[in-house]
This record gives C-alpha cells, structure tokens and sequence, in this order.
C-alpha cells in the first residue's frame, strides 16, 4: 500500500493527458511498431502485480527487471514486497494476496505433493544457481580444524562433513544436542545440508509425515531445525544453533561480524544445483497467461543483464541490492559472494565466479531432472513416506515445472531481437532432463531418468519400500 | 514623604517580582533544554563504549546523519515517482494509439514507501483502532458506570482481557481477517485491518474503566437536579452525564491513545503493516552497519509523535472541558 497523495495531483495531470492524447494518436501512429510487445503475447490481463521476496542476494532477477524498466516494458506495474519467511511468502501466493513469489525450488513441489500447506504451485522460471553456504560458529570451526588438512597454510576444499563427524560425536557423548538451522522443510538449503552431513556420515534426521512427525529428528545426530535467514547469524550467535545452510548474504554477514565460519558453498556439493525459482498458483496462471509470459520475459531479460560481459553489471546490481528496500546489506557483504569471490575464514577469499548463476548455463531452464532431484531428496529424508515408481516422479514434475510456458516467452524474445536463439537450449529437441551428473561431493551420479536407482545408491537415507 | 517612600516600596517590590517571574520563565525554558543536552552527553559517551557484531552503538551524530539520509531519500523516491508517472503517461499514449479500445489508467507508484509515508501510514492506521475502540468503549463504559449490575456483569470480562498482550491476539486476529475479509478487490489491505483491530482490542480498555468511573462519580447533586427537573434520558445523558464525566473519559482515551500507539508499532511489525513498526523490523532484517542508527531515528519519531498525540488530546479535552477553571496536565 502505497499512500501517495500525488494522486488527486496526478487525477489533473490525466485530463490534461487526454486532450494531449489526441495530438499523440496522429503522431504516435508511426512510432507504434517498435512499442508492441510481441505480435504473439497478446496484451497482459492484469497490469498490476505484487510479488513477494525473501531479503536474499538470487533476488535480484526481481529487483533488476524492476528497476532496469524490463516489467514496464511489457505492459506491467509490479510492486515488490519483503516477506517474513518462507512459509508466509508461501501462504500469500496460495491465497491470492501475492500474484507470485520468489521461492526455493522445493516449494513448489512440496506445496503440490502436500507437505505442509498443500496448493498446486507451478514455475516456468528458474531464478538461479547455487548461491548458499554452510556456516558453523567459531567454536566449532576450531575443533574441525584440528582434522582438516593443510596444503599452503590453508585449509584444503571442499570441506567434507568428514571433518565434522568427530566434532558432533564430542558433543553427543558429552550429552548436547548439536544444533544446526536450515531455512524450511523443503528448501535446497535443508537438502543440501542433510546431503553434506550425510556423504560425511552424519545422519541428519528423518521426517514421518504420515505418523505426524513433520520435525524432522528422527533417528538424528544433528538436529536440524528452520529459522528464517536474515536471523540466522543472530541465532548462531545466541548459541541455539552451531551452524546453518543459508544463501547469502548471510554467511558472508558472519564473517563480517566475526561469529562464524563459512566452511563450504552448495557449488562444492553439488557444481551448478537449482537454487530459486519463480512461483506462481496454476489457478493464477491459468487465468493470466499472457501476463505470466510476459512476467518470464521481463526476468529472462533481468537474468541475462545479470550476467552480461562475463559478470560485468554485477556492482551495479551489489548498489541496486543494498537499498533497505531489497536486500539492505551493507554493499562490501553482498559484493564479497556477488562479484566472483567467496569469503571462507576472514581473509581466506577464494575465487569462485560462478557463485551465482543467473542465465549462464541455462540457467533459467526449468529442467525436470532438477525438480526429480529435489523429489528423490523429500523421499530420501520421508517427507514423501512411502516408495513411488519412478513415473510418479516424472508425472509430478511435469505437473510442476513448466519448460512449455518458458519456451513460448524466450521465442517470443528472440522474436523480438532481444535474445538469440543460442542463448537458450534447442527447444525442438530439448527433453527436460539434463544428461547425468556426477559433480556431487560424494561422487554418487544422479541421473534423473532413474529416480528409484539413485536413491539405492545411497548409504544414509530411506530407499525401497522403507517406510518408518 | 511616606507616599514616596511607598512609591519607591512599590516599584522595588514590583521589580523584585517582575524579577521572579522572568527567573522562573528562564528556568522553564532553561532547565529542560539542560537535561537535553546532559543526556545528549551521556548517550555520545555510552555509545562510543557499546560494539555490538552491528557496529559501533549509534550516539546523536549517526543518528542525525541518518535522519537527513532519510530525508534525501524521500526526495529521491519522490523523483522515481515522477519519472515513473511520466514514463506511464508515455505508455498509455502509445498502447492508445494502437489499441483505441484500450482505457488507460494511472496507476499509483510502485516503489517502496519512504519513512515519512510510513510515519503516516502508522498514524492513520492508530487513528482508525483509536476511534473503533473507543465507539465501542465509552457507550459501554456508560452503562457500566450507570447501572451497578451491567458493571459486575461486565467487570470479569474487563478484568479477563485488559492484560492480554497485542503480540498474543495477532494470530488470533490475522487468522479472523484472513478468514472474513475475502474480497477481489478489497478496499483496505489485511495488514491494515489486522493492525488496526488489534490496536482497537488493547486500547478500549482504559477508556472502557475510566468512563465507568467517571460516570459512576457524578456529583449526587447534579443527578438529584436532573431527577428534580425531570429531564428525559438523552437530555439526562447529553445535558448532566457527559458533561460532567469529560474529565475522566479525557483521561481514559488519552491513555488509550498512548497504549494504542504502542500496541500498533508491536502489530505492525508482525502483521507488516507498510507503517513504522514494519520500518523498524526490515532495517533490522537488513542488518546494514546503519541498521542501528536507522532504529534509533525511528525509535526517536514514534516518542516525538507520541508526545504529539497526547497534546493533541489534551488540547481537545481543553476545548471540551466545561470547567475552564480547572487545571488540566
């Protein structure tokens, strides 16, 4: 709610308009042919829009199809809202007061298969990838580094879970709890972690939906709970958790501050995962096609600027991110992991350009093998209680992910000249699956034709016909 | 001799109390301008000792810089939205000109609302739980301070919900609106209406008590008039209660104001209300290395508009009052 009292001024300025509208029809009629959109996106059904955000840096696909005009150009007036968390952010689109939100790629999943407040979300754009780290207090930091190996006087990466086992077993034996936050139940921060813990041989917990247990503690050695982000440094400080999985600004933030170790980022665990994505209810979706086409259109655009000349608009994106009503960090944090490097221990700056990922790598294309990953992950932990054939996955992620919706907006761009073909996949043969990937911290292959033969590859975590 | 001796008698003494009267306007304006600045001292020392993981406690000099930083940027938001309605006018032109079926409208600017349109986001949110409760609690409150058996009917409910904190209704009331408040295109948004009946909830209580009791008060005398000249009841109650009973009511709709005031910053925080609570919860979500300073001007304007408010009340309790003789803090 905007409370502009420029809007009886601007009720005169209108009338004004209309009398020069008569003078700009004769004239404008000429300069129309660049102004259309696309001869096939027909106008927007609804101009206004709100969408909702979490203060996290994979934002700005938002924040910068905002300001740089790309929404306007398509005919949209959007206004952007923070949220509190994840789970309001999430209830706001089901009932209708956000048209659509920026949400982890877990979400929309979750939200269809049931878990937690069910509502069938789909999403035609992926926001990004990578982008979050794990972070442990100082205390912690100090007992892993006795087991870490040095090479150069600095510690040798990627850090594995390896290396924190005798840590967790120190403090189970001495009768503590070992606390760790993640962001919510089906985020990529909570599967990435429980991931990283698991390929080190700590068992994270299970969940038992069907029994009533949504805690996710079951048969644990670390105790995995949800904060929202921008609180997880204070409650790392405060002691209640020893560490988190969050994206950034936050575990730079830590180090800043001086109350933690960023110990290894999700690119480690698994090189190039799908992090956001844009979110939408089929219910809205189906009534404004056209305006969700040209929503996509605006962020591909916002995605691409993002990743322009190698990286180079990322500053400007760091000064547009740190205004209050964004991200609001201080712009040194939110450059540290924006602009090609990753603060680990205060002063061990490491280059890793592709920390985050907007457009690069098709980035934007909502792939099915990334929603079947996150599948294969709910069932892993129990979030999905009992076994299903591997075309229930397949039919859950078409029934999510919509790669139709994001083709028909990036040929409506090429169409325009504002994109090349090149920059996306060959969309006439482009199956949805990417070929199989092994760039996982523990060497396991992830093939997303197979889900039910991945999850038996596993050591930790539910497989078969396993039900708690 | 003696007449001019009291002359001189007369103009000393009415020097010395002309004298009296310029020292005690002195220490009126003096004596308070003092505390300001020994506190404006003593906050600078204390926070140069103060490091928190935010940076350096924010002393009087962050705290200036960062209201005129405010400032700046809300004639900078002002500018975006001028470019933004003038950009919108360049489009509707265009979109007619193809399409002259199409009805251009102007939309509001979409940009984040600047701390001065939240400060009154906040007071009009306050104004409207303000005068919903105290509808809703000074007709009550004069039943109850007219008849004894609707006050111990209604007194264990008072007494019931008084202490309820507004943090523990907010659920309570979120659910409730989100529930009953379904529109397509609704009106007000529901933060706005959480916000403000959650106000409305805490602060009917102390007009609520203070009308019983000033109604209850009433001096015998002016009742036995009432009775004597057989007044009908409205003209009992416009003519002898309300009069009389102003003071007291004054007393509980100036403390209702303050609680509400209160109780909205701790609503609007939570239910994210565009008003200043919501202010002060981004900025410390945002946790810049300016977050604290950012605060303190907040923290610093709600005590300013709440001082305001309170005077405001007090003035129209002036102008209601007819007891002009009495002595009204």
């Amino acid at each position: 709610m905007n409370q502009y009292e420029k809007f009886d001024g601007v009720k005169k300025k209108l009338k004004g308009i209309v009398s020069a509208l008569a003078l700009a029809v004769s004239v404008s009629g000429v300069m129309s042919a660049g102004v259309q959109a696309a001869e096939e996106i027909d106008w927007p059904e609804k101009e206004e829009l709100k969408f909702g955000f979490i203060k996290l840096t994979d934002m700005a696909p938002l924040a910068i199809a905002y300001e740089k005009g790309f929404f306007e150009d398509e005919g949209l007036y959007v206004t952007l809202e923070a949220q509190a968390n994840w789970k309001v952010l999430l209830d706001r689109v089901i009932d209708g007061q956000l048209d659509g939100a920026h949400m982890l790629a877990g979400q929309p999943l979750g939200a269809t298969i049931g878990f937690g407040t069910e509502a069938h979300i789909i999403t035609a754009f992926s926001m990004d990838l990578n982008g979050n780290g794990i972070t442990v207090s100082n205390d912690i930091w100090k007992e892993m580094e006795k087991h870490i190996p040095v090479e150069d006087g600095q510690p040798v990466h990627p850090i594995k879970a390896d290396y924190l086992k005798p840590v967790v077993d120190s403090y189970r034996e001495a009768g503590k709890p070992f606390n760790m936050g993640m962001v919510f139940p089906v985020s990529t921060h909570n599967y990435e972690l429980r991931y990283w813990l698991a390929a080190g041989g700590i068992h994270p917990g299970y969940y038992a939906p069907h029994k009533g247990d949504t805690s996710g503690q079951i048969d644990a050695e670390a105790l995995l709970s949800v904060t929202p982000p921008p609180q997880m440094p204070a409650t790392m400080e405060a002691g209640t958790i020893y560490g988190y999985c969050v994206g950034e600004p936050w575990n730079q933030q830590a180090v800043f501050k001086g109350i933690g170790v960023p110990v290894i980022t999700d690119y480690e665990i698994w090189k190039n995962n799908p992090e956001k994505v844009f979110g939408v209810s089929n219910v809205w979706a189906e009534k404004y096609p056209n305006t969700h086409l040209r929503v996509v259109k605006a962020m591909i655009r916002a995605a691409m600027w993002l990743d322009e000349n190698n990286n180079a608009n990322r500053p400007e994106a760091v000064k547009i991110l740190s205004k209050p009503s964004y991200v609001g960090a201080d712009e040194a944090v939110l450059a540290n992991s924006m602009t090609g490097t990753f603060e680990y221990e205060k002063g061990d700056k490491r280059d890793v350009p592709d920390f985050n990922v907007f457009f690069r790598y098709n980035a934007t294309y909502p792939y099915y093998s990334d929603a079947i990953w996150y599948l294969t992950q709910m069932r892993r932990w129990g979030q999905i209680s009992e076994s299903k054939p591997d075309s229930w996955y397949m039919d859950m992620a078409k029934k999510v992910y919509r790669p139709d919706i994001y083709a028909v907006a990036a040929k409506a761009l090429i169409a325009e000249g504002k994109a090349k073909a090149a920059d996306f996949p060959d969309f006439d043969s482009e199956s949805g699956f990417k070929p199989p990937q092994s760039e996982f911290i523990d060497g396991v292959t992830y093939d997303g034709t197979k889900p039910n033969a991945y999850l038996e590859s596993f050591g930790i975590g539910l497989k078969g016909d396993t039900v708690l | 001799m003696s007449k001019s001796a009291s002359i001189v008698t007369f103009i000393g003494s009415k020097e010395s109390s002309m004298g009296k009267t310029l020292l005690s306007h002195l220490q009126a304006l003096l004596l308070p301008v003092i505390g300001l600045l020994l506190f404006l001292a003593v906050w600078n020392g204390v926070a140069k000792t103060i490091d928190t993981s935010l940076g350096q406690f924010p002393g009087p000099a962050q705290v200036w810089e960062q209201t005129l930083t405010l400032v700046s940027e809300h004639s900078a938001q002002r500018e975006k939205a001028d470019a933004f309605y003038a950009r919108q006018e360049e489009r509707n032109a265009a979109r007619v000109a193809q399409d002259p079926t199409y009805e251009p409208k102007i939309r509001e600017f979409t940009g984040a609302p600047t701390f001065f349109d939240q400060i009154w986001t906040s007071l009009y949110t306050v104004m409207i739980g303000f005068l919903i409760a105290s509808l809703i609690a000074v007709p009550v409150g004069i039943v109850c301070g007219l008849s004894k058996s609707a006050y111990t009917a209604i007194n264990p409910l008072i007494q019931l919900f008084k202490p309820v904190s507004p943090l523990a209704w907010l659920p309570l009331v979120t659910m409730v609106v989100s529930a009953l408040y379904v529109s397509d295109d609704p009106m007000f948004s529901k933060s706005f209406v959480t916000s403000a009946f959650t106000v409305s909830l805490c602060c009917l209580w102390p007009t609520l008590i203070n009308t019983a009791v000033g109604v209850s008060n009433i001096d015998k005398d002016l009742v036995n008039v009432s009775r004597v000249l057989r007044l009908k009841p409205l003209t009992h109650l416009s003519k002898i209660i309300l009069p009389a009973s102003i003071p007291m009511i004054f007393t509980g709709l100036r403390l209702s104001l303050g609680i509400g005031w209160m109780v909205l910053i701790a609503a609007e925080m939570l239910a994210q209300n565009p008003g200043l609570g919501k202010f002060v919860w981004d900025e410390f979500q945002n946790g810049s290395s300016d977050s604290l300073a950012r605060i303190m001007v907040a923290v610093l304007t709600i005590g300013a508009i709440g001082f305001v408010l309170d005077r405001v009340m007090l003035m129209l309790q002036r102008m209601v009052s007819w007891d002009k003789n009495s002595v009204l803090r």
